[in-house]
């Protein structure tokens, strides 16, 4: 038996307040997070609630943040970034070091050949997959939905065979590099793809089946954290959290990077289908479809890849871009990742700013959740689709 | 029973006490049992195995490695916390369900006590819980627990009168509170010939009835989708989030004893309780316990196969389909079983 002599901070409680039908109630502030189950990493979200219901919450950040801009301002080489590019946003590591990598051969004005860009695609969008079906799992799992969780998780595993081949790493790869990649796809690359495509297109409608459509679900997303168009982009809000307001906004159509504008692919927006337009069942399904557009890409780029072609023939020996700077945005699963670098003509970069969609996405937290539950504050948490990798740096 | 203990036990105190603690007994290799079904339950319909190492054969000696473990565990009890409903909390939780099991026919051969008025006791004794889940959630000192608690209090408050309409409804039909006797009503082959005599089979309205009793028991023994008391992706815990070591073991195993409680309680109402579901093939008061103690675990089964499945309500959703939806449909159905009743 231990008894644990330090004495905690007392209790406090705000003022009563009047609660609109001449019984007064007393507001409690609550501490979600930075442990907590559901916050998606160490989020600390600080609600006043009256009984259960939020009437305010701020959002709090900054318990994951690694200094990554100092970081590579004192790496003295470009190509020492990209590590840490991974794990900003450690879930999509891919998609982020394909925008680092563009934004530089942007900046030297280099160009790679064909087979870079397909394997880069391809690699691109496997991410994407494998990053909508953890925000997918886990947003069942918020919902109390533990299964739909591991049958995402299965899926997700056989994306990360293929990338442990590739690369040799399952989560954070170091990949893309600067003009090329780190190494060619092995042989058996096509294959293994093609399979998983072949594979996963009916567990989406399992998916679907098992958690989209299941009544309890849909009641506890529908109608919940209504984020309207118009306000999602007052915010800055990207990705499929705005696609999921009904705003068509992707980058890969709208500001086509890489060879984007090589395929046939829908930008899925939000129809507000089970409730209303920009709920949180909006923000989820637009995920879920989006990995079945991520299909598409992935079986046109594996058709038109060339079989052909040294990966890494474009990639300078001493990388010393041009003075001068560069905005660049990639499109990743959580929304428009930008890269601002300035270069000084020398070897390590002046300044790297990222514009991290989670991020800018966290930053609509407080709009949408007043008047919701405890429980629904967890939907939109997890509607939102955070990294706090990302959101932190 | 008694007497056969008497036959081979010096009479008195020792006897009854042997007797007393037979559902103990029972209840505990239960839970042993079924957090081990739980997990691997959970395993394959997760499309993965569950324990597999322990003890050697499928991990079935997962669950006594755990406990082991959680006795070692330090009992934390917060500074700030009340400690004496702290530490009571957990023990009235658990001495409540295991009450109940005293107006439970285990078989023809056993019941705790033949008190007339069982099912009547069994429903006040669990009232207890949410008293106790109360108790924890205040003494933590935690705002989390607190909310479970409240969460809770509302919950079983509100499902209690479902459950008791629809056990009132089947009350109708027996004409008696003992369950004992209610086991003994359904002994035969009565209906259609081949059809055992079981109180489901009596009319269309015990079926509604069946599963009226079965969702409100869901949420009386906290189980997915009503598990809103510790519902660990939105509370952390719940009332349980400041429990740790046996304390915390206590309440996990009364969350198992409530399900085996409230599942025996339907077999016992609803599928002829220790009857042979073959008329008088293997029937006697040893096959009545195990046929007794399989149509539970088949029900405990369905609420893990629930559990593994659904999505969880939010606290307004679950008062809704209480308050709107099976509360109206239980007395509805507690007129057309009375109407039926009145007719046949």
């Amino acid at each position: 038996m231990t008894n644990v002599k330090e004495k905690g901070p007392e209790v406090t409680f705000t003022e009563p307040v009047e609660s609109g039908n001449g019984m007064k109630t007393q507001e409690m502030v609550i501490n979600m997070g930075p442990q907590h189950p559901s916050t998606h990493g160490v989020l600390r979200m600080e609600l006043t609630l009256d009984g259960e219901i939020v009437t305010r919450a701020v959002p709090h950040i900054g318990y994951l943040h690694r200094c990554f801009e100092k970081h590579s301002e004192a790496m003295n080489d470009y190509t020492k970034v990209i590590p840490y590019v991974d794990r900003m946003d450690y879930v999509a590591a891919m998609n982020n070091e394909l925008g680092y990598a563009i934004a530089m051969e942007r900046l030297m004005g280099i160009e790679v050949n064909e087979r870079v860009e397909y394997v880069r695609v391809i690699m691109a969008e496997l991410q994407r997959i494998a990053s909508h079906l953890l925000a997918v799992g886990t947003f069942g799992l918020d919902i109390g939905a533990f299964t739909p969780f591991l049958y995402c998780f299965i899926e997700r595993e056989k994306i990360l065979d293929i990338f442990e081949k590739a690369s040799g790493a399952r989560l954070l790869y170091n990949y893309i590099w600067i003009g090329g990649l780190m190494n060619d796809v092995p042989a058996d690359f096509k294959t293994d793809t093609a399979a998983f495509v072949k594979s996963f297109r009916p567990k989406i409608k399992e998916l679907n089946d098992l958690l989209s459509n299941n009544k309890i679900f849909v009641d506890r997303t529908a109608n919940i954290g209504v984020l309207p168009a118009q306000v999602a982009v007052n915010y800055g809000v990207s990705g499929p959290s705005l696609r999921g307001s009904g705003f068509k906004w992707d980058l890969r159509k709208d500001d086509p990077y890489s060879i984007y504008d090589r395929f046939e692919f829908d930008v899925i927006v939000g129809n507000g289908e089970m409730g209303t337009l920009g709920d949180c069942w909006d923000r989820y399904i637009v995920r879920v479809w989006e990995m079945e557009e991520s299909l598409k890409i992935i079986e046109q780029a594996l058709d038109q890849m060339p079989e052909e072609g040294d990966v890494q023939e474009s990639i300078p020996k001493k990388i010393r871009p041009p003075a001068g700077e560069i905005y660049c945005r990639t499109e990743t699963p959580r929304g428009e990742l930008g890269y601002y670098i300035i270069s000084d003509k020398s070897t390590t970069p002046y300044r790297v700013k990222v514009r991290a969609p989670s991020f800018v996405n966290l930053s609509v937290l407080p709009a949408i959740s007043v008047g919701a539950m405890v429980a629904d504050m967890v939907a939109i948490i997890g509607s939102i689709d955070i990294v706090l990798g990302e959101v932190d740096r | 029973m008694q007497q056969f203990l008497e036959s081979f036990l010096p009479a008195g105190p020792l006897v009854v006490f042997v007797f007393s603690i037979i559902p103990l007994m029972i209840i505990l290799v239960y839970a042993l049992f079924a957090i081990w079904l739980e997990r691997k339950v959970a395993g394959h319909i997760q499309d993965r195995l569950g324990p597999m190492v322990t003890g050697g054969w499928h991990g079935w000696s997962q669950t006594i490695a755990d406990l082991l473990k959680m006795i070692q565990k330090e009992d934390i009890v917060p500074a700030k916390a009340d400690r004496f409903l702290f530490k009571m909390a957990p023990f009235i939780a658990f001495a409540a369900s295991y009450a109940a099991f005293v107006a439970i026919p285990f078989s023809s051969g056993y019941i705790g006590s033949m008190i007339d008025i069982g099912v009547f006791y069994i429903v006040a004794i669990t009232s207890l819980l949410s008293v106790s889940i109360i108790m924890a959630g205040w003494a933590s000192n935690n705002k989390w627990s607190l909310l479970g608690a409240m969460r809770t209090a509302a919950q079983t408050v509100s499902y209690e009168v479902p459950t008791v309409v629809t056990i009132l409804s089947v009350i109708i039909v027996t004409g008696t509170l003992n369950l004992m006797e209610v086991t003994e009503m359904q002994t035969g082959n009565a209906f259609l010939g081949f059809l055992p005599n079981w109180l489901i089979f009596h009319s269309p309205f015990m079926v509604i009835a069946f599963v009226l009793f079965f969702i409100a028991s869901l949420a009386e023994s906290h189980r997915v989708p009503f598990d809103l008391p510790e519902s660990e992706s939105e509370l952390v815990g719940g009332y349980q989030t400041e429990y740790s070591g046996m304390r915390w073991g206590l309440f996990m195993l009364t969350e198992y004893a409530d399900m085996l409680l409230l599942s025996l309680v339907g077999a016992t109402l609803f599928f002829g309780g220790w009857n042979s579901p073959f008329g008088s093939f293997m029937d006697g008061p040893v096959w009545g316990a195990f046929w007794m103690l399989l149509k539970g675990m088949l029900l405990v089964f369905v609420m893990m196969w629930l559990r593994w499945t659904l999505p969880r309500l939010r606290v307004d959703q679950l008062m809704n389909l209480c308050w709107k939806y099976l509360i109206p449909l239980s007395f509805v159905n507690l007129v057309l079983i009375a109407l039926w009743e009145l007719i046949f």
